[in-house]
């Protein structure tokens, strides 16, 4: 059992330039063991770079980075085999069987014959591969390649697992899957870290970083983020959407409407009073016939509010 | 675990993957076998620098017994073969012109004056000068001696006499099958050298690797080892195929042509690896490549005698592995030297090995960036 004392991960102004582009800009963060921690943010937001920095592979342009107790910048050999990297494309190899794979990785871990014998034998039992064992990885599902992609992470036993959008190409019975997988490690002691895009994932984590052009927007627990946004969010429900639409930007406090399918999500600051009536009235007046009531912030709103302009300067969501 | 054993229990896992690899690609494992078979047998047969049967033309205006009997005798030397009579010289010209020909022989009106004078040429022999040693094998003929004129019928006067050591019968296959054991090694080991470590880097495995324990070094030996042997077996194949359609003979001790061998495969691969550095992806590392093959071959002394290259081009022939390993290959197995006459190219191969690796060591670091 692993050591679940004290702090996984701890980054202090953590940066990463690329040329003249800041990939990641002054990310300061701490990960408890035996937790799920969560980058959620859009593509280019620095969530694979931050990653790729906490396992040593690539060198910050300044700021330190501390994984399970070991500079990983200065010294990136020291967490080798206590971390499990999980990249965003399928790296194993797609000329090798499900079987030659894993036992690849247990020589490269020299976990010794009787425990690599040991070990792939439980993961191919845990990930479901033994009926694939055979089977070339090129020859495989989404699905079938993540799994084994995360036998092959969790092969050596690592203390933390680094998984970068670990569900990017998988169908949403794999997804679940997935993460039933991800409770079990947990649940065993192991830390993890994983990027998504998806706010259902995101929302699973039991803590959570919001990343937005390098930067950490918002962190915090999942649902003490959603319960404290510093604005409220009204749902509308209309059958004329664009209309709708049109109308509320004209008014001036609110401050971003994002459409939900038929259902649109307004942000209105606090210290507005009444503001769903507000809503009412003025689509009222416009004649669009709409319903709109105060409704819980979802990961979605917070995640809006938190990148919206001023947003970043001023009050960073911190819960 | 020792980290002794560790190291080798890693370089072995990179190396026994790298042969799953190899033997599951059945087309580079063909290439394997394939190329230097199919290069020693188009090298083999297709270079012959000893030209014969040069189709000819011949417009005769004299038509004596002694015009006929100089055909006759430049045919008899194998090196033309008339196949084409012109009525005039220009329907001659345009023959050449054409290609059907590739040398013409004008035999003038005053043939039979002209061989009763000595200072005058009897006849003229016109050369396509556009095909490479065609020339050379025609300007040979023209200096054969012929018992023409009247006042030659005294035996022929030879100031020099050339003997041939080492191919006493001039073929070209001698000269060219022991040098292509280099081509071939140059060319298959720096390109599968490259493209298997950039092929690494190009699907992300290399990504998944540095997060590993494996240390650049284990990597290194572990994806080259393989392709040691690869040379070795490339190298058998050209040497077997040399002995026996071509007839090369083995004149030095085996075991040191092997040793020679190993340190130009050593080489070639050092190289590979620097370009790995340098390329992106499989398609440079092709073409980086073809662009040391291409001086290889030329500059290498392959089939270009070196002392007429300018002085440039010899200095980059230095620079060059296959050029010392031509000197070795050829020096063991024609001349039947032995290693230890060799030191100038061993030195000179063990210096480029020294400098790419540490070239290559240089550049290779375990980080994305």
């Amino acid at each position: 059992m692993p050591d679940t004392a004290g702090l996984a991960v701890e980054a202090r102004d953590l940066t990463r330039r690329f040329g003249s582009v800041v990939a990641v800009d002054h990310i300061s963060l701490d990960i408890q063991r035996a937790h799920i921690y969560g980058f959620l943010g859009p593509n280019g937001s620095g969530k694979s770079t931050t990653i790729r920095m906490f396992c040593g592979l690539l060198r910050p342009t300044s700021g330190t980075v501390r994984v399970l107790g070991q500079d990983v910048t200065r010294n990136p050999e020291a967490v080798r085999t206590k971390v499990g990297y999980m990249t965003q494309k399928f790296s194993l190899w797609d000329d090798l069987t499900v079987l030659e794979n894993l036992q690849f990785i247990a020589s490269i871990y020299t976990l010794g014959k009787r425990k690599a014998q040991e070990r792939i034998e439980a993961v191919l039992e845990e990930f479901r591969l033994r009926p694939l064992a055979g089977r070339l990885a090129a020859q495989m599902s989404g699905g079938q390649r993540q799994r084994l992609a995360l036998a092959a992470a969790t092969l050596h036993e690592p203390e933390m697992l680094m998984l970068d959008e670990p569900t990017s190409a998988v169908d949403p019975q794999s997804r679940r899957d997935f993460w039933e997988s991800l409770f079990a490690l947990v649940a065993r002691g192991t830390t993890i870290l994983v990027s998504t895009h998806y706010m259902d994932e995101a929302e699973r984590c039991h803590r959570l970083a919001i990343l937005d052009q390098g930067r950490v927007v918002a962190e915090g627990e999942p649902g003490r983020l959603m319960d404290e946004l510093p604005l409220q969010v009204i749902e509308v429900q209309a059958k004329d959407v664009d209309g709708a639409r049109r109308e509320l930007h004209t008014l001036p406090e609110v401050r971003s409407l994002a459409q939900l399918g038929l259902r649109l999500h307004v942000l209105i600051d606090r210290d507005v009073p009444d503001a769903a009536g507000r809503v009412r009235s003025t689509l009222a007046r416009a004649g669009i016939a709409a319903e709109a009531e105060v409704t819980r912030a979802n990961l979605e709103d917070v995640f809006v509010a938190a990148t919206l302009p001023g947003a970043q300067a001023g009050e960073r969501a911190r819960a | 675990m020792s980290p002794v054993r560790a190291f080798f229990q890693r370089v072995g896992a990179i190396a026994g993957k790298e042969v799953r690899q190899l033997r599951r690609d059945r087309l580079t494992g063909a290439m394997v076998v394939g190329i230097p078979l199919i290069q020693i047998l188009i090298f083999g047969y297709g270079i012959n620098l000893d030209v014969r049967h040069i189709r000819a033309g011949v417009v005769d205006y004299a038509d004596t017994s002694a015009s006929r009997a100089l055909v006759s005798e430049l045919e008899a030397s194998q090196v033309v073969q008339f196949v084409h009579r012109a009525p005039d010289v220009k329907a001659l010209r345009r023959s050449l012109a054409a290609g059907d020909i590739s040398a013409g022989l004008y035999i003038p009106p005053d043939f039979e004056r002209r061989r009763l004078e000595t200072g005058r040429p009897i006849a003229q022999v016109l050369i396509d000068g556009s095909e490479p040693g065609i020339e050379a094998a025609l300007r040979a003929l023209a200096s054969m001696p012929l018992r023409l004129r009247a006042a030659d019928y005294s035996r022929p006067e030879r100031p020099l006499e050339v003997l041939t050591e080492y191919n006493p019968e001039r073929r070209t296959a001698v000269q060219i099958v022991p040098a292509l054991i280099g081509v071939i090694l140059n060319m298959t080991m720096v390109i599968f050298t490259a493209i298997a470590l950039v092929r690494e880097r190009e699907r992300g495995n290399l990504e998944l690797l540095i997060t590993t324990p494996v240390k650049s070094v284990e990597l290194m030996i572990g994806k080259l080892a393989p392709y040691v042997v690869v040379g070795l077996i490339q190298t058998t194949i050209v040497l077997a195929t040399g002995v026996l359609l071509f007839d090369v003979p083995i004149n030095g001790p085996l075991w040191q042509l092997y040793a020679g061998a190993s340190l130009f495969i050593a080489a070639t691969l050092a190289l590979g690896l620097v370009i790995s550095t340098v390329a992106q992806t499989q398609f440079q590392a092709m073409q980086l490549g073809f662009f040391t093959m291409l001086p290889s071959i030329l500059l290498s002394g392959f089939m270009f005698p070196l002392a007429g290259m300018p002085r440039a081009a010899q200095w980059l022939a230095q620079i060059l592995p296959l050029t010392h390993f031509n000197g070795i290959v050829r020096g063991v197995i024609l001349r039947g030297a032995a290693l230890q006459d060799l030191t100038a190219p061993l030195l000179k191969l063990t210096a480029f090995l020294v400098v790419a690796v540490t070239i290559a060591a240089l550049r290779f670091r375990k980080r994305l960036g």
